[in-house]
């Protein structure tokens, strides 16, 4: 949105008055990239000419290894039930926030943003106090032979715990933002409620759901504290990528641990593209909608 | 609606209210015994400070990127603008390591420095760069959106009137943002606290020296003291609640002197 709002505005030389001299603005922009250089650029370049140290062989297989083809599965599973679960969620829970008025409304938002403020360790302790050998729910859970803790059902529900708020952030402000004059007129024209959600609502917001979902997927993806409480970190079964990048780490195979962490900065990556372009077709998206309705100023053509 | 509430009972309430039971079982004296520890004393003291010095170096490089961002034209700038999030988007593990790696010793950054004499892996100063590095988007964010709404009218004004670059700046530009920053300061002192993944290979985990509390969390789990873990754990969330109701608050007063400026 911001890059949008940037071009919109019309171009014109700063007076000298309200702006810096060029000498001034060069220092700034100067020091700004090179902090971004310092802090953004050089880890990355950093992640893949580690990787890349020992060769391109080393590199593909570190990557073939078995380990890594398990914790890459290990993974994949986490994140397939995870996502779908709280993309459903943030759908259900947006829906609510903003297209209705309800007493205590901003104690659920709350609510839904509390794991963000949570300490990945602490979500990873939640459930260890709750399903773990000695937790509330342990001796029942043994007699029955099902295990939780220290397997993926467990990091799953960790992963869900984390990951929980990121669909319904994206998509609430964006639904509240459009208002229900859309869905009104589609109801009002005979359209059931289901249809009236499936061929109004979603589209509406599409973008947005889309970006909320790959930021879910990147956190669930990345995910290293709460998932290592939970884990029990058994190679072979229940090491996550992230996890794995840890156990090649602490048993100094470095090379082998920067290329299985490029397989994450290679998403950490695509989740920023997608984002850019999100933000651009909300943006117009936004606009056109407040163009339709009259607007004094209206959107852009 | 009513499964909305029944998920988020089940995922976040519920559990969130078995720590504090957890922790509630124990005698206030064993609670105090654990919770004031010289170590666990260290660790909070540690994160606290270090979360502190990160978030001030957030707020000056924020600061600075989000103006050059938003006020000047220069080659990149779309580019680097989708940058800023990196760190939001980079899992923490992957943080973690290379930033050890770059400032260890034998590393890029770590060899020169220490011929400066400076070290920055396995010490405190390790730990701030870390969590500096996870904050760096949070000021940025916030502040930028406010910038862009500044009138440029105002600032003409201003200058018409008489004030210089650095008057305006100071008595006008300031006082608008400074909600932004706060909140953006707030924000990146809250992550930091929490923070684990991206520290945990950097500061070398030293008894009394480099350790934070989520480490002795996962160290106690792993002797199954879930009560000791538990009584540390209440501590941090009831810091971060407090963290989080300051932003609140300051959020509100953001708006006031927005609907007022």
């Amino acid at each position: 949105m911001n890059a949008a709002a940037a071009i919109s505005r019309p171009k014109q030389v700063p007076l000298a008055a309200v702006s810096e001299s060029p000498a001034v603005r060069r220092t700034l922009i100067g020091l700004a990239l090179a902090a971004v250089a310092a802090v953004l650029i050089l880890p990355v370049s950093a992640i893949l000419i580690e990787a890349f140290s020992q060769g391109i062989s080393a590199y593909f297989s570190a990557l073939a290894h078995p380990h890594t083809w398990s914790a890459i599965r290990a993974t994949l599973l986490v994140c397939s039930i995870a996502v779908p679960l709280n993309c459903v969620f943030g759908v259900l829970a947006a829906w609510c926030i903003a297209k209705f008025d309800f007493p205590g409304k901003s104690v659920l938002v709350a609510c839904i943003d509390l794991p963000l403020s949570v300490s990945p360790v602490i979500a990873g302790l939640l459930f260890v106090l709750l399903f773990g050998a000695r937790g509330v729910f342990g001796p029942f859970l043994t007699e029955h032979h099902i295990r939780i803790i220290f397997a993926i059902p467990g990091m799953v529900i960790a992963t869900v715990f984390v990951t929980l708020p990121f669909v319904a952030r994206e998509l609430a402000p964006l639904m509240e933002a459009q208002g229900s004059d859309d869905e009104l007129a589609g109801l009002s024209l005979g359209a059931s409620g289901w249809q009236t959600f499936w061929r109004v609502t979603l589209p509406n917001v599409k973008w947005g759901l889309l970006y909320g979902i790959v930021l879910c997927t990147a956190r669930a993806l990345g995910e290293f504290g709460a998932v290592s409480v939970v884990s029990g970190l058994i190679r072979g079964e229940t090491n996550t990528i992230p996890l794995h990048v840890q156990s090649l780490y602490d048993d100094s195979h470095f090379a082998a641990a920067f290329a299985v962490a490029s397989l994450l900065t290679v998403f950490a990556v695509i989740t920023l593209v997608v984002k850019t372009i999100v933000e651009h077709k909300t943006a117009a998206a936004l606009d056109g909608a407040l163009a339709g309705r009259g607007r004094p100023w209206g959107g852009r053509a | 609606m009513g499964l909305t509430l029944t998920y988020l009972s089940l995922v976040v309430l519920i559990p969130l209210s078995m720590l504090f039971v957890k922790a509630g079982a124990l005698d206030l004296k064993d609670f105090v015994a654990i919770t004031t520890a010289p170590r666990v004393l260290a660790s909070y003291r540690l994160s606290f400070l270090a979360s502190l010095a990160a978030a001030s170096i957030n707020v000056c490089l924020g600061f600075l990127l989000a103006w050059v961002l938003v006020r000047y034209e220069f080659p990149g700038r779309r580019f680097i603008d989708g940058l800023v999030d990196l760190p939001f988007a980079l899992p923490t593990a992957v943080a973690g390591i290379v930033l050890a790696t770059l400032y260890s010793p034998l590393g890029w950054l770590g060899r020169p420095l220490a011929a400066l004499g400076i070290k920055v892996a396995f010490t405190p100063v390790g730990v701030v760069l870390a969590l500096s590095f996870v904050g760096f988007p949070f000021v940025v964010r916030t502040v930028q959106p406010v910038l862009q709404s500044l009138a440029a009218e105002d600032e003409e004004a201003a200058a018409c009137l008489g004030a210089s670059r650095f008057q305006i700046f100071v008595r006008l530009i300031l006082p608008t943002v400074l909600p932004a920053v706060t909140t953006g300061f707030a924000l990146a002192f809250a992550r930091a606290l929490g923070e684990y993944g991206s520290v945990v290979f950097i500061s070398g985990n030293l008894p009394m020296r480099t350790e934070i509390p989520p480490l002795l969390i996962m160290s106690r789990l792993d002797q199954f003291d879930y009560q000791g873990a538990s009584a540390i754990a209440v501590v941090m969330l009831v810091a971060s609640f407090v963290v989080l109701l300051l932003t609140h608050v300051l959020k509100w007063w953001g708006r006031r002197i927005g609907a007022w400026g």
